[in-house]
């Protein structure tokens, strides 16, 4: 090693150290901050019994816990749904015949409406709306009309990913798969595809927990999942904490979901560049 | 006499208000190596590309085994399984590895059994030097690689004509030369090629004849000697000049 390369180390070296400290100190004085800070609020004390009170936190969460499992049972058997419906709708905007127009503007016209409204509207609507219609058991189930709202929303916005997916796809890969005398449906299934929807996974793992989330929203109608059995504990509590309880519950699944994909993303661009 | 493979007769195209070509005639026989020369955006491209029907002509006929396959509403499908076309960005797939580059368009289009169709594309691997590639993904290749495997990925549907445009521009110049000896085993084995290339020592070692384009025609036709030794044009003579002095 010259003198140089050595220097060169050394002051990379320190440079690191010097960071490192700064962080340590800054975060830590933020923390102790808030810490000293936020207790000397004069509506403290109430805050802390009504929002974090540690008996109540645990005696609720596992019936919490409990009604999460519906959240993830609504999640997963939407989750298919969704990902056929928006394939096929991706699909159909890309259909460049004419006699392919009407499909080609049935999916605008869903894509344009789904994304439009929001989420919460088209639950109430279609949750309480088709019920409405005087169906008789099991069709009058939220559990149907609910995950079909969530279905339709979800779509549309899949739909949109794959779209930007198989339009990032170049051309000459599409002139490549003709040449050899594949038909469009081949060069589409085989060639574009792929290719596409390898991409726009990282975006389509943020609509994951966008959904998961999101099935909350069908507390409104009925099932009692985990935010309508906070609303219950609340009501016979008189307490807030069931909801940061039924808050926490969330993070758990989403906080490594939100990383899972920043990571894919981070991977992506490192491929690329 | 040797039989007609392929003929063009005035074809015309535009993209928008620009003419590309501007009434080409080309005539070429089975067997036979036609290179194709000029200046980047001469229309040589476009051209092989019209071939292949990747992009419709506006007036002309392209002749293939006799049949116009240009009339407008042809099928193109049956007719690019014949006429091979290889790129000068190699556009191979980036999500299969060599071999299934290969063995997609005849699994997909000939309906083969696997059985008989992967050891034919072995074969066609063996016979260009790429057995120990195969399975390999296209960006664990070199360019040289890559272009062999485009090369035998467009012969697996064992096309009755070849179009080669630009296929070693991309290529860095040590990795020129492996391509151009794939080129060469082919022209021995009587393939019909049609290349677009900016290699004038190629064209005039394996050449039958010599197109010289520019601004969308043909402006002169010859056998590689009389046309390299003696262009009777002046844009000839200027272009071979540049070319030659690089």
């Amino acid at each position: 090693m010259t003198n140089r390369s050595a220097a060169r180390v050394a002051y990379d070296k320190k440079q690191k150290t010097k960071g490192l400290l700064i962080a340590t100190v800054s975060t830590g004085l933020v923390f102790a901050a808030l810490v000293v800070l936020i207790p000397k609020a004069p509506g403290w004390d109430k805050v802390r019994s009504s929002f974090f009170d540690g008996d109540i936190l645990l005696s609720t969460f596992p019936s919490l816990l409990n009604a999460f499992l519906l959240d993830i049972a609504i999640f997963l058997w939407s989750l298919p749904a969704i990902a056929i419906l928006g394939l096929l709708i991706a699909l159909s905007r890309d259909q460049k015949s004419p006699a392919m127009f009407p499909l080609r503007l049935l999916g605008i016209v869903y894509t344009d409406i789904f994304r439009g409204v929001p989420v919460i509207l088209t639950v109430f609507l279609i949750g309480f709306g088709i019920p409405g219609l005087g169906l008789s058991r099991p069709w009058n189930s939220p559990y149907i009309w609910g995950s079909l709202a969530l279905v339709l929303t979800y779509s549309a916005y899949v739909s949109e990913i794959i779209r930007s997916g198989i339009e990032s796809v170049h051309e000459s890969q599409r002139s490549a798969g003709k040449s050899l005398g594949l038909s469009n449906r081949d060069t589409m299934r085989y060639i574009v595809l792929p290719q596409a929807l390898r991409r726009v996974v990282p975006a389509n793992m943020n609509m994951l927990v966008a959904l998961q989330k999101d099935v909350a929203l069908l507390s409104f109608i009925g099932p009692v999942e985990i935010l309508r059995q906070a609303g219950v504990h609340k009501s016979l509590l008189a307490n807030f904490t069931p909801y940061v309880g039924a808050a926490l519950i969330f993070l758990m699944v989403t906080v490594p979901a939100t990383r899972y994909a920043d990571y894919l993303l981070a991977k992506q661009h490192r491929e690329r560049s | 006499m040797a039989t007609v493979k392929l003929n063009l007769k005035g074809i015309h195209k535009s993209f928008g208000d620009i003419p590309v070509l501007k009434g080409i005639d080309l005539s070429v026989d089975e067997g036979e190596m036609v290179c194709l020369i000029g200046s980047s955006g001469s229309g040589k491209s476009t051209l092989l590309r019209s071939i292949n029907l990747l992009e419709p002509i506006d007036d002309g006929e392209i002749l293939f085994n006799g049949t116009d396959i240009s009339v407008p509403g042809f099928n193109p499908q049956p007719v690019r399984q014949k006429i091979g076309l290889v790129f000068q960005s190699f556009n191979l797939f980036p999500h299969m590895t060599a071999l299934e580059n290969v063995t997609l368009a005849p699994r997909r289009v000939f309906k083969e059994p696997r059985d008989t169709l992967v050891p034919e594309a072995e074969a066609l691997f063996a016979k260009f030097g790429l057995a120990d590639r195969m399975a390999h993904y296209p960006d664990q290749l070199s360019g040289g690689q890559q272009q062999r495997v485009a090369i035998v990925r467009a012969l697996a549907m064992k096309p009755q004509i070849m179009l080669f445009d630009e296929v070693t521009s991309a290529l860095d110049p040590e990795l020129i030369e492996e391509v151009l000896d794939v080129l060469r085993q082919l022209r021995r084995s009587g393939m019909t090629m049609i290349l677009a290339t900016h290699e004038i020592g190629f064209a005039k070692e394996v050449a039958d004849t010599v197109c010289m384009l520019d601004e969308g025609k043909i402006i002169e036709k010859a056998p590689p000697d009389i046309l390299f030794n003696n262009p009777t044009k002046p844009r000839t003579q200027q272009f071979l000049s540049s070319v030659l002095n690089r």
